[in-house]
Order: C-alpha cells, then sequence, then structure tokens
C-alpha cells in the first residue's frame, strides 16, 4: 500500500502543470474538470492512505533508498493517523475551493486553478513527509502559492499590503527554520525526523540544539500565526479572496502548528526530554496570550474577512495549547479542533464570500440590515459561529474539552477559563457582526470598530444557488465533527501513537512492525459534567458578548466610563501595533525570537 | 572546529534583518532578505566544510579521498532555487506597488490597520 503516499502529491501538481499548459488552448470545460478531479482524488487516496495508517504507519521511500542500519539515506513519506487527517483536510478545503471559484473566480484566469493545485500538492507533501528538508521545501512551495493567491487582485492596494506582508515575514520565518536544519544537520549528520531523534535521543543535548529547536520553532510559529508572529494573517485575509481564505484559515495555519507538533516528537522530544517542563511552559502561554490577543483585535473589527481572521488567530492560541501540554490527550483535542474549525471558519469566510457577491460591500457597518433577505446566508452564518462557540456536541466541542482536560491533568487549571473567555468574545464577536448585517441589529455606528477601506466585490455572473450549496456542505461537515462514531477514539488512538517517538523510529529505521492497535469501537463518547459546564458558559458568554457589542452604549454611563477607563489603554496600545508596516512586523519577530531564546538561555541550561 | 564562519552566518543575518526591519524601500527590502538568505549558505557551506577536502565528484579520485559534504550543497541549491522564486514575487509585488503609489515605501503601503 506504499505507493499510496506520493498520489496526493502528485495528483495536484501534475494536474496544475497540465491546466497551466493547457491555458488558452484546451477547452473551459476540460480545464475546470481537470481543476476540481484532481484535488478530489487528491481526497479520495488521503482517505484511503488515512484508513490504512489505523494499523501502523504507511512508509514509501523514493527511489527504494531503504534505509541502512540507523542510516535513513533517501527520502521518505511517512504517513500516520494524524498527518493523513492532516493532508484529507487540506485536500477537501481545496476541492470544496475549487467548486466555489468555478463560478465565483469564473473571469479570473486560470492560473488561479494552478496556484491552488500547487497550493494543494505542497499541503499534502508538507503533511506526510518524514524528511526535515523535505518540509521546508514543501513549507516554501506552500509559501509561493499562497503569497500568490493573497496578492492575486494586484490592482488594489489591500491586496499588495496583505500579499507583501504575508510574503515577507514568512520568508524571514523560513530562513529561521533552515538556519535551525543547518544545525541539526551539523550536530546528528541526518535529516531524517526518525534519524535526528535517534541520535538526539541517545548523546546528551547541548545549547545548539536548544538553539535549532528555538529557530525551528519560530519559523513554524510564524506560519501559525502566534503572537508576536500574526500580523501577516489578518493583513493578508482580509485581502485575499474568499477561497483562498478557506485555505489560508483552514489548513494552511494549522499546518504550521502541525509541524511543530511533528518535529517536537520525532525529533526533540527524546533530547529535550529533561526540559519537557519549561518547553510546556513556554508553548501554553503563548497559546493562551494569542488567543485572548486573537478574540479581543477580532471584537474590534468591522471588515468581516478580517473579523473571521482574527478569531482563527485565537483558535490557533487554543490548538497551540493543545499541542504545548505536550500530551496525548491535548494533541487529539487540537487534531479535533482543526478538523472542526478548518470546515466551521472555511463555511464562514464563504459566507462572507457570497455576502461581498451579494451585497457589494464586507463592512459590518455598511451592511447594517442589508442582509435581511439573504436567509439561507443569515442560518449558515449563525450555525457556524454557533459551532465555533464550543456547545455540547457540536462543531468544536469535543476538541475544547479534550484540551481542556489535558489542561486540568497537567496543572494548568487557570487555562481552560482563559480559553473559554476567548472562545466566547470571539465567537460572540461573529454573532455580533452577522446580527447587525442579517438581522439590523444595533447602532449603525460604533466608535469602537476599525475604519475599513472598501473592497472590489467579485464578478455578479456568479450562481449564488452553487455558493450556497458549497458552503452548506462545507458547515455541516464542521458542525458534525463531535458526534461523528468512533472519530473521538480514533484521534486519540491516533495521537498516542503520534507521541511515541520510540515506535516511530523503530518503524522508520528499522521497518520494525508495530503490535496491532486494539480494535475500536464506532461510538460517540459521552462528554463528562465539567465539559458540558464549559460548553453551556461559553454559549451564554457568546451571546452575552455579542449582545455587549451591539448595545454596549445602553450600559449605564458609571459602569461604562469604568469600562473605557479600565480597558482603553491597553485595547488602543494593541490595536496601534497592528500598524499593517512591514518593518514593525520584522521587528517584532526579531523581539519575539529574542525573548523566547533568552528564556531559554535562563530555563534550559 | 572552526567558529568564524558560523560567528560570520549569525552576523550576516543580523545584518540582513536589520535592514529589512529599517528598508524604505520595497525593493531595497527584498534584497535585504537576500542577505539573510545568504547568511544559511555561508553557514550550511560551513557546516559540510573539511579541511584539504575536495569536490565532492567521485569520478576519477581514488576510493577514500577526503571531500566536502555534498549534501550541504545540494540544500544550498535547493534553497537558492524556492528562494528565486520568493524573491522574484516580492519584487513583482514593489513594482506592483510602484505603479499604484508611485512610491516603493513600504511605510506607504498601509491600507488595512488595527
Amino acid at each position: 500500500m506504499t505507493w499510496l503516499l506520493p498520489l496526493p502529491v502528485a495528483i495536484p501538481l501534475l494536474a496544475a502543470a497540465l491546466v497551466a499548459a493547457g491555458d488558452h488552448v484546451t477547452p473551459r470545460i476540460v480545464q475546470n474538470a481537470i481543476a476540481v478531479l484532481a484535488p478530489a482524488a487528491a481526497t479520495g487516496f488521503s482517505f484511503w492512505i488515512m484508513l490504512e495508517t489505523q494499523h501502523g504507519l504507511l512508509i514509501h521511500w523514493y527511489g527504494g533508498w531503504h534505509p541502512i542500519g540507523n542510516l535513513a539515506i533517501g527520502i521518505g513519506f511517512v504517513g500516520d493517523s494524524l498527518g493523513a487527517g492532516m493532508a484529507v483536510l487540506s485536500c477537501t478545503l481545496v476541492t470544496l475551493a475549487l467548486v466555489y471559484s468555478l463560478t465565483y473566480m469564473r473571469e479570473s484566469s486560470r492560473l488561479f486553478d494552478v496556484l491552488m493545485l500547487v497550493f494543494c500538492g505542497a499541503m499534502a507533501g508538507f503533511s506526510l513527509t518524514g524528511d526535515l528538508f523535505n518540509m521546508f521545501v514543501w513549507f516554501e512551495l506552500m509559501g509561493v502559492a499562497a503569497y500568490a493567491l493573497a496578492g492575486f487582485k494586484v490592482e488594489e492596494l489591500g491586496p499588495l499590503q496583505g500579499a507583501v506582508n504575508f510574503a515577507i515575514t514568512n520568508t524571514a520565518g523560513a530562513y529561521l527554520i533552515l538556519m535551525g536544519i543547518g544545525l541539526l544537520y551539523a550536530r546528528t549528520g541526518a535529516l531524517n525526523f526518525a534519524q535526528i531523534g535517534h541520535f538526539l535521543a541517545t548523546h546528551p543535548s547541548d545549547r545548539l540544539v536548544v538553539v535549532a529547536f528555538t529557530l525551528v520553532l519560530i519559523g513554524f510559529l510564524v506560519k501559525a500565526a502566534i503572537v508576536p508572529f500574526h500580523w501577516w494573517l489578518a493583513d493578508a485575509h482580509a485581502a485575499a479572496p474568499a477561497p483562498v481564505c478557506v485555505l489560508f484559515s483552514g489548513a494552511m495555519v494549522e499546518l504550521g502548528l502541525f509541524a511543530i507538533a511533528r518535529i517536537y516528537w520525532t525529533v526533540f522530544s527524546g533530547g529535550l526530554h529533561a526540559h519537557q517542563g519549561d518547553v510546556r511552559s513556554l508553548l501554553v502561554w503563548i497559546g493562551v496570550v494569542t488567543a485572548l490577543v486573537g478574540a479581543v483585535m477580532c471584537f474590534l473589527q468591522r471588515h468581516l474577512k478580517r473579523l473571521l481572521a482574527f478569531s482563527t488567530i485565537a483558535h490557533s492560541g487554543t490548538m497551540l495549547v493543545g499541542i504545548g501540554l505536550l500530551g496525548a490527550k491535548g494533541l487529539a483535542g487540537t487534531a479535533n479542533l482543526i478538523l472542526s474549525h478548518g470546515f466551521l471558519k472555511a463555511g464562514l469566510f464563504l459566507a462572507a464570500g457570497i455576502v461581498l457577491l451579494r451585497l457589494r460591500d464586507i463592512d459590518e457597518l455598511r451592511l447594517h440590515g442589508a442582509g435581511r433577505n439573504l436567509r439561507w446566508e443569515r442560518a449558515l452564518w449563525f450555525a457556524a459561529a454557533i459551532g465555533l462557540i464550543g456547545f455540547p456536541y457540536v462543531g468544536v466541542f469535543v476538541g475544547h474539552s479534550l484540551v481542556d482536560e489535558e489542561a486540568s491533568g497537567q496543572g494548568f487549571a487557570w487555562v481552560p477559563p482563559l480559553l473559554l473567555v476567548a472562545e466566547a468574545v470571539s465567537a460572540g464577536a461573529i454573532l455580533r457582526a452577522g446580527a447587525r448585517v442579517f438581522l439590523g441589529w444595533g447602532p449603525k455606528r460604533d466608535p469602537l470598530l476599525s475604519w475599513e477601506p472598501e473592497e472590489s466585490p467579485p464578478e455578479r455572473s456568479a450562481s449564488v444557488p452553487l455558493l450556497l450549496a458549497v458552503t452548506t456542505v462545507t458547515v455541516a461537515i464542521g458542525l458534525v465533527m463531535s458526534v461523528i462514531p468512533g472519530l473521538q477514539v480514533r484521534i486519540e488512538n491516533g495521537a498516542e501513537r503520534f507521541v511515541d517517538r520510540s515506535a516511530y523510529a523503530a518503524r522508520v529505521l528499522h521497518a520494525k512492525s508495530t503490535p496491532a492497535p486494539p480494535h475500536l469501537p464506532f461510538a460517540i463518547e459521552v462528554a463528562k459534567p465539567e465539559s458540558w459546564a464549559y460548553g453551556i458558559g461559553a454559549a451564554v458568554l457568546a451571546f452575552a458578548f455579542a449582545a455587549a457589542g451591539l448595545w454596549y452604549r445602553r450600559l449605564p454611563e458609571l459602569v461604562l466610563g469604568g469600562i473605557v477607563r479600565g480597558l482603553g489603554p491597553p485595547v488602543r496600545a494593541l490595536r496601534a501595533a497592528h500598524s499593517g508596516i512591514i518593518g514593525d512586523y520584522l521587528l517584532w519577530l526579531t523581539i519575539g525570537a529574542t525573548v523566547v531564546g533568552g528564556a531559554w538561555a535562563f530555563s534550559l541550561r | 572546529m572552526n567558529f568564524l564562519a558560523y560567528g560570520v552566518a549569525g552576523w550576516i543575518c543580523i545584518v540582513g534583518l536589520y535592514g529589512a526591519i529599517v528598508s524604505k524601500n520595497l525593493i531595497h527590502l527584498a534584497l535585504c532578505l537576500t542577505v539573510i538568505q545568504s547568511s544559511t549558505y555561508v553557514l550550511l557551506l560551513s557546516v559540510g566544510y573539511r579541511h584539504h577536502g575536495t569536490a565532492p565528484i567521485y569520478k576519477g579520485i581514488r576510493l577514500g579521498t577526503n571531500t566536502v559534504d555534498p549534501i550541504v550543497q545540494s540544500l544550498a541549491l535547493t534553497d537558492i532555487v524556492i528562494s528565486v522564486t520568493v524573491i522574484a514575487l516580492i519584487l513583482a509585488l514593489a513594482l506592483d506597488v510602484h505603479k499604484k503609489l508611485g512610491t516603493a515605501d513600504p511605510d506607504e503601503v498601509v491600507e488595512l490597520q488595527g
């Protein structure tokens, strides 16, 4: 079955070449068919890989260069359940986005499809690779396609700003990763995850390993939009076309987090075992800060796509907490969260795209009440927003409760309440925007929200029923993620195998087969009482924040004044920090890297 | 073990990053990125350097001859290819910015903020 592994990468890349070569030559319908069928086939094969990996890792050595002794000579793809799951998510979202674009981006050139297909292949390769440098190459390929897609409408200033900031910060991050790879290679003479991990686990670690870890970590944190490396995300999302935002928010950011988990568990977990506690505290702290910063900034936006972008940052922080707790349960929570959030956020971006198409604007205040007649769009928007709250058995619920359980179990009892607040604030902002646009609630003016420029809408010729159908499918998949029978137990099992470094190394380097996993039931896990409490609490808070966002000026003068005096200065400072200037972003990148490095210098001696 | 090359790599990286932070021109900024990028080459090549090693071309040399590490060279080559693409894209965006605004100052390319 190892021949399956290259297919999710090869099919989209070949299709991209085919579409690019046939531009203006082959009929439009053939081009469209290739552009939709290729990612659909990649989805199918990734799903097949995911099913196969239930029985153990799937390994493909390119050119038949099998490892000898402890030496991995060739480059291999190593499919495991979570990695294959990331490939399934990425390819599914690309398929949905391309079907949506059939009509939404009809007037644009076919090069749009080509870039999307390259993006798809790169994401699949990134999820399945077992080699550090290979991962870097997929990272860069993914980046190049993404920068070009972010700036697709180059005739406007917003997309230019988004693409420039995105490209420059991520390129700087990529160079940090490459340096880290260079240092690791210098120390271990290896590029294969399993081989580096084996070397580090069997030799004493020193500062060089810590520096390499820091460089690689920061590079991927930039991609994962973690504070203080998150600035590019909002600029890129606000300006990119809706189907592109789907991939950015739903898959690309999460792949940055996936890379951190992958590299920590296969490469560093043995060598840095003694410093596990410090790594855990750092990742959990920046995760919580990211969740809160993203949520507050989300609440201050009126540009719908930018609002959703900051909500992605908030969720990315929660996901990092799940990974950073360095436990299988937290990792399973993050994996579940990535799936449900990916589809729900994708659905919201697609709905925002329809709003832009039909109402010719994307600004919450200018659209006040304009969406009263868009019944279906309204239902989708609110359904997806509620899915993101984490109400029991809806959307992100299971992911959140697993992360919360792990946090409480590890002695981070203060984390779940803060994540709950972040969740509620960002979901509240989405609900508030929906209430204003689709119901016409609340005032037409709000000095709290940032000023936003207009965005040129897409072609009017788009077929709205098709767009609505794609959006409905996307939202529906996201909503049921917590009640798919057997999914939770499979993800937990996959996460347990994901964090087992020695079993991974034995399988990759020595082709040792692992004992067959137990037969897993197809059942829906019963939620714990505290998870119920968190879910309902988050829902109540989210609606309260939404109402507060709409009608906060009806609060008594005394209360309002107190809030303004207390929260005004920090919020103003936070907003001023999101200056949109690339030099500032790079400065933050440097400061963040220095702070992380400095923290290590004190704690990891 | 020669630390000089590592120090040089670190220095080039910091210089490039400083240039990128204070840059007032997008083309200059793109070049600063290539400066950061060249620091990774210095690092990679010094990692693979062997004293008295010859080029890793195995045709026509005796078995057991000391050569430098070919893997880091192929890493550097691969990265040159990738980075050329990225830099070309950033330069193209810089041209579009100049067409639109009449300036390539990155501080002027601000439509969305806050």
